[in-house]
């Protein structure tokens, strides 16, 4: 089967201009990626800030052209220099953003919001699209009727959802999802998540899903690549993965993730009064 | 005896629509060399109410007590000119966006002396030694050249070193730290709470950290209080409140956490807290 997207040896240079005081270079940020996704699976993209993980998703979404290496959506060569992707290609690929403050327009509401990409890239009549973008908010678990608010009415979860509903209004096939749990509350979190799996199940979409979070990428993904510095040092299922880490990067971001069993904390806690006992305070 | 004591705070700010109470008769204290972990999500009075003890809030706010004592001393009848003398000195306050927390117009190493001088009284060479052994305390990599550099050259997490620095300059015996590692990535988070975990150890302070990450709390807190829209709900030594949660709410967020799925789905504090609210 054809995966829904692939990259292979995906490169990014950005070129930082020179100038009196210093000599002009280029910095890799993403140092040839090869991975491939299959319908209806999530990859999620694990590193730190500047480990190149939101550069690659912005080539995937086709925000962002690679400077080398070849990008295939549905087994199609997509080159964005070459030509500017039409209609038909950026329905089959959406993104969700981190920050879902920024990422609605204060002064539209949210019908527009969820209408836009329709008058974009399609020819619907007006009516259909409201009748869309209305079905699209329940699905979401909105009310119709937040159709004539504005984004500041929204709590984050909300804003999210509404983000969401935005990116699925063209029926893509492929979501690219940058952070896009980060920015919310632990509950919240868990809320947003659990709407992203329904609606993979419901409409078979394909996810990368960028994250830091490993507890998150644990419930969400069906293959994990670990990047650091631009390089994918790890990939594979999520069970191979998280039962048998080998890169030390890997070991590292694991060791970091705070432990939340009540063994863990009861040693923390014994060791912390024998440290007290010692110092004899 | 308790370092800090709070009974019954309320915070109310003046709005527009009338009057919005963001904290609801709070009860907390934190014992000498205690770490205490406040817990809640955004609009849960955390923050809120640890600034009231700072002075920080805006005129909008309107603070009372029936109890407000740091060390023996009420900080209610306090004139503005003592309460100067404790906050940033005796209780010192850290906060979570580390570069927007620094003056982006000075370098860190002004910054820091200005903190001794002012405090400390320090001048000219003994303040700069000063910032020199205090940039080594909290592991900044060379701690000469770091002085001389301006808060954007640093990263997030030494950003967040250096306003440690500047917290723990002055010995203080309270130190506050609000959501301290929400901006930073998983590594540098490691490191940051370790850094808080070992000075706190050394310097025998008293730590309150705001958070609303439970991964946090297990790796920090002795003690914890739960906070859920202005009102305490749970108050519990780290243990217990992961082993036998007694709030529906601490048992909600508890099993909202990823690791903790053990179906296709997250449970969500909705699924659980309205249901046990209306038994």
């Amino acid at each position: 089967m054809t995966p829904v997207v692939e990259g292979r040896a995906i490169v990014r240079d950005y070129h930082v201009p020179g100038s009196m005081f210093r000599r002009a270079k280029t910095v890799r940020a993403v140092k040839g990626i090869d991975f491939s996704v299959q319908k209806g699976k999530t990859l999620a993209i694990v590193g730190e800030s500047g480990s190149g993980k939101s550069t690659l998703a912005r080539i995937i979404a086709l925000i962002d052209a690679p400077t080398g290496g070849e990008l295939l959506i549905d087994g199609q060569r997509v080159d964005i220099n070459a030509s500017r992707p039409g209609p038909d290609l950026r329905s089959k690929v959406q993104m969700v953003f981190q920050n879902p403050y920024g990422s609605l327009n204060p002064r539209q509401k949210i019908g527009d919001v969820l209408t836009e990409p329709l008058v974009i890239n399609t020819d619907i009549p007006a009516a259909e699209r409201r009748d869309r973008a209305r079905a699209m908010l329940q699905k979401v678990g909105l009310m119709p009727e937040h159709y004539n608010r504005y984004p500041h009415m929204f709590s984050g979860g909300q804003r999210q959802r509404i983000a969401i509903a935005r990116a699925l209004m063209l029926n893509p096939s492929l979501l690219v999802l940058d952070e896009p749990v980060s920015a919310l509350d632990l509950s919240v979190q868990a809320q947003v998540l659990n709407l992203l799996a329904d609606l993979q199940e419901e409409m078979g979409l394909t996810y990368v899903f960028v994250s830091h979070d490993l507890s998150v990428v644990r419930y969400i993904a069906d293959e994990v690549m670990v990047i650091s510095e631009g390089e994918a040092v790890e990939q594979g299922s999520r069970e191979a993965i998280f039962a048998n880490p080998t890169h030390p990067y890997t070991r590292q971001l694991f060791a970091a993730t705070p432990v939340t069993d009540t063994q863990a904390i009861r040693a923390r806690v014994a060791r912390r009064k024998a440290a007290r006992q010692g110092a004899g305070v | 005896m308790s370092l800090l004591t709070i009974r019954n705070l309320t915070v109310r700010f003046a709005t527009a629509t009338g009057s919005f109470t963001a904290v609801d008769g709070v009860d907390l204290f934190v014992d000498r060399a205690e770490v205490l972990a406040i817990v809640g999500e955004s609009g849960s009075g955390k923050s809120v109410s640890m600034l009231a003890v700072m002075g920080l809030l805006p005129d909008t706010a309107t603070v009372t007590a029936d109890e407000m004592t740091y060390d023996g001393q009420d900080m209610l009848a306090m004139t503005d000119a003592q309460r100067r003398k404790l906050i940033g000195r005796e209780i010192t306050m850290i906060f979570q966006e580390p570069v927007a927390s620094l003056n982006p117009s000075f370098t860190v190493g002004f910054q820091i002396e200005e903190v001794l001088r002012f405090n400390l009284g320090l001048s000219g060479k003994a303040a700069r030694q000063r910032a020199l052994e205090l940039f080594r305390a909290v592991g900044i990599p060379q701690p000469e050249e770091k002085l001389k550099s301006y808060p954007h050259q640093l990263s997030g997490g030494q950003c967040q070193r250096v306003m440690i620095a500047i917290a723990i300059a002055s010995n203080p015996r309270l130190l506050i730290a609000d959501e301290p590692t929400t901006a930073l990535d998983v590594t540098i988070q490691k490191q940051i709470l370790d850094l808080l975990m070992s000075l706190q150890e050394d310097y025998g302070m008293g730590l309150i950290l705001i958070t609303h990450d439970m991964g946090v709390v297990a790796e920090t807190a002795d003690r914890v209080v739960v906070q859920y829209k202005g009102r305490k709900m749970e108050e519990a030594d780290v243990l217990s409140l992961f082993e036998n949660p007694q709030s529906p709410y601490t048992r909600a967020l508890l099993s909202a956490l990823p690791e903790h799925a053990t179906g296709d789905r997250l449970p969500t504090v909705s699924d659980f807290f309205i249901e046990e609210a209306v038994r």
